[in-house]
């Protein structure tokens, strides 16, 4: 059971990293961008914008820790 | 064009990891024999050999448009957290790597360590030697897979690492002693520009959008990231100015 638990641990780090509100945004950036594809809007603007904030956000959470 | 970021994006992010392994090697082989350090190497590149070939004919089977939603989901996961962690020591809220420290400290670790001979070989340095490369390696195997896979070109990934691997080892065998002078953060912001954009880029066609000019629309979106990461690094930069003013 620990194996297991460290298996998923290191691919949690591995894929996820120090911050996974990071990641959840990047989910969060590719479905609008699916939706908005999806609804024939142009959406290619949205993930660079989505990128930059997310960026920022993650950046200022790690200089505010520290 | 894009070939060529393939080549060097491979390149640079295996050199940084590969440079990071060097150093573990390099205590193991030093504190417990070459022997154990060396099979330890030997094995986890075979590994990571095994990895890559099993993979790569999988992941051509998968749907272009599916492929290139997840491994732009994934390429921007990993690019944002080398492009984080290379803003922060950029701006002086995280140390800059140091493989001199790192290697003391791997050296003291194993010095300290007992021995526990099996097959032959010092099992600590065995172990600490294999573990290293398949940890550092196994990030190059996935962006060497990921690049290869969405550009059609698995073998042309695999030839910037392996120039990589090459130079890396030609250097270490010669100095034997930690790299500690390669400019890691900058390159750790080169790889973190290259993975974001190629991440924004799949992600965006995977999703379903479209870019404006299709492959063109990379250099623009690179200046972009660019531009994001600079004005980052001079804002942090700024504030950790004030913090360690106040």
């Amino acid at each position: 059971m620990r194996r297991v638990a460290q298996f998923g641990r290191f691919w949690w780090d591995f894929v996820v990293g120090d911050d996974w509100r990071a990641a959840a945004g990047i989910a969060v950036a590719i479905g609008i961008t699916a939706a908005l594809a999806a609804d024939h809007i142009a959406a290619w603007w949205f993930m660079p914008l989505a990128v930059a904030a997310v960026l920022w956000l993650s950046l200022r959470r790690a200089a505010r820790a520290g | 064009m894009t070939a060529g970021f393939l080549v060097a994006s491979a390149f640079l992010a295996s050199a940084v990891e590969f440079v990071e392994a060097l150093t573990i090697v390099l205590a193991a082989g030093v504190s417990r024999g070459w022997r154990s350090a060396l099979t330890g190497l030997g094995a986890a590149t075979l590994a990571l050999a095994v990895i890559v070939a099993a993979l790569g004919p999988a992941l051509t089977q998968i749907p272009i448009s599916v492929l290139r939603l997840v491994v732009g989901a994934l390429l921007l996961a990993f690019g944002l957290q080398w492009l984080r962690k290379a803003i922060l020591r950029a701006s002086g809220f995280k140390a800059l790597h140091d493989e001199d420290a790192i290697f003391a400290k791997e050296l003291a670790e194993a010095r300290a360590a007992g021995r526990d001979e099996r097959a032959g070989l010092d099992w600590y340095g065995f172990t600490l030697a294999f573990k290293g490369v398949l940890l550092e390696g196994l990030e190059v195997a996935f962006i060497v897979i990921t690049f290869g896979s969405t550009q059609g070109s698995i073998p042309l990934a695999a030839a910037g690492a392996g120039a990589a691997l090459v130079l890396v080892a030609v250097v270490g065998v010669l100095v034997r002693a930690p790299l500690a002078r390669v400019p890691e953060n900058t390159m750790k912001f080169a790889v973190g520009t290259m993975l974001t954009t190629f991440g924004i880029f799949w992600s965006t066609e995977g999703a379903g959008a479209h870019w404006p000019g299709s492959d063109a629309a990379l250099p623009a979106i690179v200046a972009f990231v660019l531009l994001l990461s600079f004005g980052a690094v001079t804002l942090l930069r700024r504030r950790h100015v004030e913090l360690t003013a106040a």
